[in-house]
């Protein structure tokens, strides 16, 4: 590991100028995945800027609905009573993932910009272009079964790990960002990117934009929705397909629904196609699997990944359904 | 070398770190605090789990130079061989110790997950979100909960066991 200069940020405006200053310098939240990188070898910055104990760590209500610091943990969030009635997609996301001690380490920006869990990413050793650009993909003949069929280049085929994001994103969160000249906001889903030929860029985000909060929005979808994951364990596992729905039935059709996918592509997947299917009609098992069948027909899998085809299919037309039963 | 001041099993303590040193091998290698034990190092197994500032975390993906001034409790602090805590003797009530490597962090993981349950926070398995609900520690919660805190040696039933008879100690 590369001798660090840590540096304990008092405000959100001096950690930007410090890690925009310098092209070595990143951002510590919880750390329990940057600590995790610096140990492996695969991350060596020269300055950590720990942004952790700034005073982002609020759940707030607002008029249209929540806005969470970007240090909030990830067990306060799961546990907030508004995010448990108002957006319990969020919640159950949060809770299907790792374990309670590092949900009590880990933050909100963090877990968003957490990187990928592909084996050869993490192993130093092998070629992957998302560590090292150009050096090759090993993932592309090696162990696949975490890899995408969505999305995916020649370059990289590798999926994003948070569950947390897939629920945001069929919530249709934003995302404030604060750079050296100000602040943005930006859609969940416009945060994270495909790999095209650039994999080693995660995000959107230039060097030294900090996460300051993310937003949500109340509405009758929202609290309508829930979080599915399927996985090798029952617990304290990544997933291999997740699903995020919000749903709203109004006299049995279809007024507003949102479907999130993880485990299936370089950055949670936003079924628009399916969702456009639906939207209007009513509900049954047939229309949502065939809604489902026209999203996944730009897919590509091969014999590692095959399997995610159908066990999306499931558990995306068994979340559906279960939320339209507890509408009615 | 950043100084750094934490209060470990209710004394305070001082030690230069390196900023690399994670707080695992800070205890364990620089202040001679050995309970929490170093199994994968990599957040996989829950064995270096500790109470800090109150809450069950990871030593071993904590750097140490982020938690000066934390109060770090770990199976050590909370109970003495005359005196065991109440979790503590519910592992032995239960022969929930085997090999004894899992056991500061099962140990450290119970504690606070108990506290968790009594402020009410859902789990994976918790069918109703419902903030008034409440919390029901019935196996599966308590499996589900427990789940980051491995044992190599599958003292688990052991482990359960004891879990079940702190829980109606609370
Ligand atoms: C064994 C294990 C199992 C896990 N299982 C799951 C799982 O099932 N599902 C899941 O979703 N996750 C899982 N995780 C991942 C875990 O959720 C992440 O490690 C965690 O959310 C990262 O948050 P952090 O605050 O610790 O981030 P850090 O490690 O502190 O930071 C991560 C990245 O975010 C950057 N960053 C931090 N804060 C900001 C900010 N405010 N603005 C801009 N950049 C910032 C950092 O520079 C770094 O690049 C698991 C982790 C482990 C170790
Ligand atoms: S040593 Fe920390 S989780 Fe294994
Ligand atoms: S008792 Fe041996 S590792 Fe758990």
């Amino acid at each position: 590991m590369r001798e660090l200069t840590y540096v304990r940020a008092t405000s959100a405006a001096e950690a930007v100028a410090a890690v925009t200053a310098d092209p070595h310098a990143r951002y510590l939240g919880g750390g329990t995945n940057l600590v995790d990188h610096l140990k492996l070898g695969i991350a060596s910055p020269e300055v950590l800027v720990d942004v952790s104990r700034l005073p982002l760590d609020a759940v707030e209500e607002t008029e249209r609905g929540l806005r969470i610091g970007a240090a909030v943990r990830n067990s306060d969030l799961a546990a907030h009573p508004l995010v448990r009635t108002d957006f319990p997609a969020l919640s159950r996301a949060l809770l299907s993932g790792a374990s309670g001690q590092i949900r009590n380490q880990a933050t909100t920006a963090g877990n968003l910009l957490q990187r990928t869990r592909c084996v050869y990413f993490q192993d130093a050793s092998t070629p992957c272009n998302k560590r090292e650009p150009g050096s090759g993909c090993s993932a592309l003949e090696g162990y696949g079964r975490y890899n995408a069929v969505l999305g995916a280049s020649e370059s990289c085929v590798t999926t994003h790990p948070s569950d947390m994001a897939v629920a945001m994103s069929a919530l249709d969160a934003d995302v404030v960002v604060l750079g050296p000249d100000g602040e943005r906001r930006v859609a969940l889903d416009d945060l994270h990117r495909l790999p095209g030929a650039h994999p080693e860029r995660d995000t959107t985000l230039a060097h030294g934009e900090l996460i300051t909060a993310v937003e949500l929005t109340r509405s009758p979808a929202t609290r309508t929705s829930t979080y599915e994951k399927a996985r090798d364990r029952a617990s304290y596992a990544f997933a291999l397909v997740s699903v995020a729905v919000a749903l709203d039935v109004v006299d049995g059709e279809v007024a507003d629904v949102r479907i999130a996918w993880g485990g299936v592509a370089h950055k949670p997947w936003r079924a628009r196609t399916a969702e456009s299917l639906l939207r209007g009609g009513g509900l049954d098992e047939q229309r949502v699997r065939d809604a489902v069948a026209e999203e996944l027909r730009a897919s590509e899998t091969g014999l590692d990944t095959a399997f995610k085809v159908p066990m999306l299919t499931g558990i995306t037309a068994r979340a559906v359904l279960r939320l339209a039963g507890a509408t009615r | 070398m950043p100084l750094l001041r934490l209060t470990v099993d209710g004394s305070p303590r001082e030690v230069d770190v390196d900023t690399r040193t994670s707080l695992l091998d800070a205890l364990r290698e620089r202040l001679e605090v050995t309970a929490p034990k170093k199994g994968c190092d990599h957040g996989q197994c829950g064995s270096c789990t500790v109470l800090l500032d109150g809450r069950r975390s990871l030593a071993c993906l904590a750097l140490a130079v982020a938690h000066d001034g934390a109060e770090v409790v770990t199976a050590a602090g909370l109970g003495t061989a005359d005196e065991p805590h109440p979790v503590q003797q519910a592992f032995l009530d239960h022969d929930g110790y085997q090999c004894g490597y899992c056991t500061p962090g099962q140990v450290c993981s119970v504690v606070g997950m108990l506290e968790e349950a009594a402020l009410g926070h859902p789990s994976h398995v918790t069918a109703d979100l419902d903030p008034d609900a409440g919390v029901d520690l019935d196996d599966a919660e308590v499996r589900e909960r427990m789940s980051g805190n491995l044992c190599r040696c599958g003292a688990y039933a052991g482990i359960l066991d004891a879990v079940r008879q702190s829980v109606g100690a609370r």
